[in-house]
């Protein structure tokens, strides 16, 4: 029973289905429940939380980064998958103490000052979500006093700060020189992107990473999260 | 598709055809076109046509020891076209790949042609550069081969495959020792329709050879009656040679064919500013009187004989008098004649994809997609010449054939009508709720069952940052994919039945055990 209800989750992560609404893009998935509502259905059933997310959620997001790799699946089928994934871990937070599982990190997010651009930076923000990373999107055009509470109040790991525009990327090393005189900046990896950006800019303002898109996002929080 | 004529193929219908020709316009080209037919005339070469010209009231003189004068009065010219059916049925080997040009419905489909001489294989080889051995490219390298059955074979076999090829007009000309004149159609026919289950056409080489090309096709079809059922094949004559002389051999074929019930072109190719006035006006006056004559002694053999408008005027290119296809006045000439096509509700071949380049690459892509397109969205049912045509219609690129498929399936799917159903309409609004209800208002992820289901462009499969030479490279690749499907070969009772009924095919394109002997 439990392992028939994580090899249904796999399967609609692997779909990209949220919930029954969605009808994922091969046939005979219409109005089958997702697997926001299946892993409802496993933590009512009992089923382990920690085979659940590495057999389930994990495995299913493992076959998801296979596809994309050999072309089979493209940038909407990765999102669809992570964010399956993130829904179903906002599911599964209360019970992930009790279960033994981590968090991977604290990911402050934020589009900066000046600058509305924000599909990137929530692409960034799903594809972080859906590899086991905890979000906290501040949205767009965010002062850099409301980014340096969060990041303090939350005790972050990382943020990630984005821009679309050359003339508000310059508010990206405003904010990390907020963070040294706040002395909270070797607690945080700062990630960056956005059109404008270049590791060459990330290396000159002080970020730790330039990151082109949201794959190296996830590689890079990954690796920190490894170490 | 199903619908009263059967199965075809669903081609695009362009919803609002692009016209150049306001109606005045038109009916003053189709009087000026009725004016040179009934005051200047035509010169026909053709005894047995001077015959049923003057039969059906045609003002017939001996112009001199081998041409008659024909002048066709207005009236007779009028009642003959009207006779020629609106739409024509051409049928396939396999009869979804069945074709229906409705001279009312701007229906457009995409094939190859013509007859080149030259076959352009292309490979990729790495060049290091003079300056700097450490620098290493890359890039295509083009061979020139003669064409041969077994490249036709090839070509037939890859024209299977291209998704948006719609039907089959032979690209290369067989040259190989053991061909000659008696031998000619019978395997070029066969080595078409052994290897595509698209429709066939071709032009008749000798027209002694008509009957053993309709017995190899009434074989395929299941008879004499199944095959104008479905006539798996048709054929092309240029009848008239411009200006306005109609030749005795392309001429007896037109009435051989229509005598036998099978479509047929009337074409005409004349060149603007050589062999018709390079002036729009003048052009498309003559090329108009010329395949008018055509249609109309086919209609005067056998009313209601299934024929197409075939147009292919060029422009004369003034430094050297080769054709110019990549030319402005091209599309304006031929677009004109696709709206005389349509005055007169005969169904139009019409001519795209074709350009001076003589390798694939830039210019190429340039002159191709300038005609490609327009003459596309000016809803000529047939379009021939579209497939790895280059330097003209003197060499055949297969490469460049799978360059062309991905760009005319871009314009057929540019031109599909728009999908608005109520449907549609109520899934937008649901979508967009549910976006609207999301955190990240983000539609990315219902792109998805769309892309799968080829609703929406993915990207430019042949994509390369190296440029050309790495587009090329991809398309290699494709190319070889395609051609390493396994072949749609005949049946083996009626590959057997052929060899037997049909004298001078060659023994090498008969299968032997599970594959053809190429």
């Amino acid at each position: 029973m439990a392992e028939e209800l994580i090899e249904k989750i796999k399967a609609n992560v692997i779909q990209g289905r949220v919930n029954s609404e969605d009808e994922g893009f091969d046939e005979g998935f219409e109005g089958q429940p997702a697997t926001v509502e299946l892993v409802h259905e496993a933590i009512a059933g009992g089923v382990d939380v920690h085979s659940l997310i590495v057999d389930g959620l994990t495995s299913g997001m493992n076959v998801v980064g296979e596809k994309f790799e050999s072309g089979e699946y493209l940038i909407p089928d990765m999102l669809a998958s992570a964010e399956a994934v993130g829904e179903a871990m906002d599911v599964l937070a209360p019970h992930l103490q009790n279960a033994g599982v981590k968090s991977k990190g604290k990911v402050v997010i934020a589009t900066v000052k000046g600058d509305l651009h924000d599909i990137g930076k929530n692409i960034v923000a799903i594809m972080l979500k859906g590899a086991g990373f905890e979000i906290i999107d501040l949205g767009t055009d965010v002062p850099g006093k409301r980014i340096l509470d969060s990041v303090g109040q939350n005790k972050a790991e990382f943020l990630g700060l984005s821009a679309l525009l050359t003339t508000t990327m310059r508010e990206m090393q405003n904010i990390i020189e907020a963070l040294k005189e706040k002395g909270i900046r070797q607690d945080v990896k700062v990630m960056i992107g956005g059109a404008p950006t270049s590791p060459e800019f990330a290396g000159k303002i002080g970020a730790d990473v330039h990151c082109a898109d949201a794959f190296q996002a996830v590689e890079y929080a990954n690796s920190v999260a490894e170490a | 598709m199903t619908q009263a004529a059967g199965k075809f193929r669903e081609g695009v219908v362009v919803r609002k055809p692009f016209e150049r020709l306001l109606s005045e316009e038109i009916r003053v080209l189709d009087a000026a076109s009725t004016t040179i037919l009934e005051r200047t005339g035509i010169l026909c070469f053709n005894e047995e046509a001077v015959g049923i010209f003057s039969d059906h009231k045609c003002d017939v003189q001996r112009h001199d020891e081998r041409t008659y004068k024909v002048k066709i009065p207005a009236r007779v010219l009028k009642d003959a076209i009207s006779a020629a059916p609106t739409r024509v049925k051409l049928g396939a080997r396999n009869p979804e790949n069945s074709l229906l040009l409705d001279s009312e419905v701007p229906r457009i489909y995409f094939g190859s042609g013509s007859e080149t001489n030259i076959w352009l294989d292309a490979a990729i080889e790495t060049f290091k550069s003079e300056q700097d051995p450490g620098i290493k490219r890359r890039l295509p390298v083009f061979t020139e081969r003669r064409g041969t059955v077994e490249r036709l074979s090839t070509a037939a076999r890859l024209a299977e495959e291209l998704e948006h090829l719609d039907f089959f007009i032979r690209p290369v000309n067989i040259q190989d020792e053991d061909i000659n004149e008696d031998n000619h159609d019978v395997n070029k026919f066969y080595a078409s329709l052994a290897n595509t289950t698209k429709h066939v056409q071709a032009g008749l080489t000798s027209l002694e050879q008509l009957d053993n090309v309709l017995r190899i096709a009434e074989t395929i079809a299941g008879g004499k009656e199944a095959l104008r059922e479905n006539p798996v094949i048709s054929f092309i004559t240029c009848t008239v040679k411009s200006p306005l002389q109609m030749v005795d051999d392309a001429t007896q074929k037109l009435i051989e064919v229509v005598k036998r019930g099978m479509p047929i072109v009337i074409s005409s190719s004349p060149q603007g500013g050589s062999t018709a006035p390079i002036q729009e006006g003048g052009m498309v006056a003559q090329i108009n009187a010329e395949i008018l004559s055509g249609i109309a002694l086919s209609q005067m053999v056998r009313p209601g004989a299934p024929v197409i408008y075939g147009s292919v005027p060029v422009r004369a290119r003034m430094d050297n008098l080769h054709d110019m296809y990549g030319a402005p006045e091209f599309n304006q000439y031929n677009i004109d004649c696709i709206q005389m096509a349509r005055h007169y509700r005969v169904p139009c071949y019409s001519t795209a994809g074709v350009g001076d380049s003589s390798v694939p690459g830039m210019q190429a892509t340039m002159e191709k997609f300038f005609t490609h397109l327009p003459i596309a969205m000016a809803g000529a049912q047939y379009i021939h010449y579209a497939f790895g045509l280059l330097e003209r219609t003197n060499i055949f690129c297969p490469v460049q054939a799978v360059l062309d498929d991905q760009h005319i399936g871009m314009i057929k799917m540019f031109l599909s009508a728009p999908r608005l159903g109520e449907e549609d309409i109520e899934g937008a609004i649901r979508q967009i709720d549910k976006v609207m209800d999301s955190k990240q208002k983000l539609y990315v992820r219902f792109v998805r069952k769309s892309l799968r289901q080829g609703l929406v462009y993915s990207h430019y499969p042949f994509e390369s940052n190296d440029g050309e030479a790495g587009v090329i490279e991809k398309a290699l690749g494709r190319m070889e994919e395609l051609l390493s499907r396994p072949a749609r070969e005949l049946l083996s009772t009626q590959e057997d039945e052929i060899f037997e009924k049909v004298p001078g095919i060659l023994p090498r394109l008969k299968r032997q055990g599970d594959r053809a002997v190429l």
